[in-house]
């Protein structure tokens, strides 16, 4: 790994103004930056980390029915403290890797990383969540571009990610056994206006919307009533765990247990 | 240069490291704290497992700098002063819960975690919070069995269930 010097700003506004220094880059936990940073993929000049930020760590739940997380909270903590006011989400950070990278793994770093198999992104998609960054609010819709790409500019960090209470919902997911993460992975969740689902894992444009599912269930909130839709293989992605056609089978095989599931 | 101070098994450290010294370089080559394995270095194996205030986390996943301040403990804070294994590392020895012993460190420090956060836990829950533990060697049941009897339960009544 190259050489690089280190900041721990205790402020967001130090920390972004730490960022603003040509080269500069936020380490969250690290379990992601670290091991691209040892292979030479990322090589910055500052590491600016933000894991000591105290107003960027915790859950709490607003007067308006969100839950919001701090963007340097690790995965543990959303798991245990989520629970009481949205257990689908807390489910989804309990499964995430094991016990020591939940420990360190942050959902800033998750939906900044925007991994095509990640869980975060599926909760924050498939929740309308509003993603609260150092400058401004960008909804879920409009944050992901695409695998690894999002609508972060350069030095902007996300500080806060508020995800709306469901009525009901639930987070399914076909771990690959090797690396933990979603094979597939599908999070469903019902409000008064509409059936979201969001689906990670499968495509190779990173997470979407299945929008066909979400009409047939905000008609009919019942696993068989997606028993008539059928995925298509296209643009799914393909690799020595499974095909495009075989994830296409999982998204609705997830997304109907989802349903089934859902609390 | 910076400095890295942290309480390591309950002795006060301190060092000058470099930004990009991780963790386990810190414990292992400053500290000759060597009981603490490196199996994969890309946050795969467990083999690095050690606690930072109380939680486990992969030591080759983090830096140095990150634990400024922080209590570690590593499989060396596990055994007695005289040297005497700790209950979690006699439970391994009796339930031959290792063979070659690479993955053990990591093995026992996870498990160590697990039974702070759920003391009687489940075959089941025992596999799920050992995730991140890679064993070449022992299959894993007898690491299952070495955390049950860790936790107290009785071993033959659970496998008759
Ligand atoms: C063995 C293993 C298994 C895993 N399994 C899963 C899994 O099942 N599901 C899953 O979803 N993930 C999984 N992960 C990934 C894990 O959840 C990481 O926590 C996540 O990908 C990155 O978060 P981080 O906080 O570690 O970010 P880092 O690694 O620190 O950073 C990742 C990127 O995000 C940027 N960044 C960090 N924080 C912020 C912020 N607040 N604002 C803006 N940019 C930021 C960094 O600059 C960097 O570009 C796994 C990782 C490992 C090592
Ligand atoms: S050496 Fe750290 S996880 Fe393998
Ligand atoms: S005992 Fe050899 S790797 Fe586990």
């Amino acid at each position: 790994m190259y050489a690089f010097e280190i900041e721990r700003p205790t402020t967001i506004a130090a920390a972004v103004a730490a960022l603003g220094f040509e080269g500069a880059q936020a380490l969250g936990g690290g379990q992601t930056l670290i091991p691209s940073m040892k292979a030479r993929l990322a090589s910055p000049a500052v590491l600016v980390s933000l894991t000591s930020i105290p107003e960027m760590r915790g859950v709490c739940l607003s007067d308006d029915g969100m839950v919001c997380v701090g963007g340097a909270t690790p995965h543990a903590l959303v798991a245990v403290e989520a629970a009481q006011y949205f257990p689908a989400l807390a489910a989804l950070a309990g499964q995430i890797g094991d016990p020591a990278v939940r420990n360190r793994g942050t959902v800033g770093g998750s939906l900044a990383n925007n991994d095509p198999s990640a869980c975060y992104p599926a909760a924050a998609l498939g929740t309308g969540a509003v993603i609260i960054t150092d400058r401004r609010r960008i909804a879920a819709d409009d944050f992901f571009n695409g695998m690894f790409s999002t609508a972060l500019h350069e030095g902007e960090i996300v500080t806060e990610v508020r995800f709306p209470v469901a009525e009901k919902a639930a987070y399914v997911k076909f771990h690959q056994p090797a690396s933990r993460f979603a094979l597939v992975g599908v999070f469903v969740a019902k409000y008064a206006d509409g059936v979201r689902v969001a689906v990670t894992g499968a495509s190779e444009g990173g997470v979407f919307h299945w929008a066909e599912a979400e009409v047939a269930l905000s008609g009919d909130f019942s696993a068989a009533a997606l028993d008539g839709l059928k995925v298509n293989a296209d643009g799914m992605i393909g690799d020595v765990h499974a095909t495009p056609e075989y994830r296409a089978h999982l998204v609705k095989v997830m997304a109907k247990r989802a349903v089934a599931g859902a609390t | 240069m910076t400095q890295a101070r942290m309480t390591v098994n309950g002795v006060p450290v301190q060092a000058d490291v470099e930004g990009r010294t991780l963790l386990v370089d810190f414990l292992r080559g400053t500290l000759h704290l060597t009981g603490t394995h490196v199996g994969c270095d890309t946050s795969q194996c467990g083999a690095c497992v050690v606690h930072v205030n109380g939680k486990a986390v992969k030591s080759c996943t983090m830096f140095a700098f990150e634990a400024e301040g922080a209590l570690v403990r590593t499989i060396e804070g596990m055994a007695g002063a005289d040297g005497a294994l700790g209950p979690i590392q006699q439970a391994f020895r009796d339930e031959h819960g290792l063979q070659c012993g690479f993955c053990t460190p990591g093995m026992v420090m996870s498990t160590a975690a697990l039974l702070t956060e759920n003391p009687k836990p489940t075959q089941n829950e025992v596999r799920a919070y050992l995730e991140g533990n890679i064993c070449r060697c022992t299959g894993y049941n007898n690491i299952v069995r070495a955390v049950l009897v860790a936790s107290g339960q009785d071993v033959n009544l659970l496998a008759a269930e």
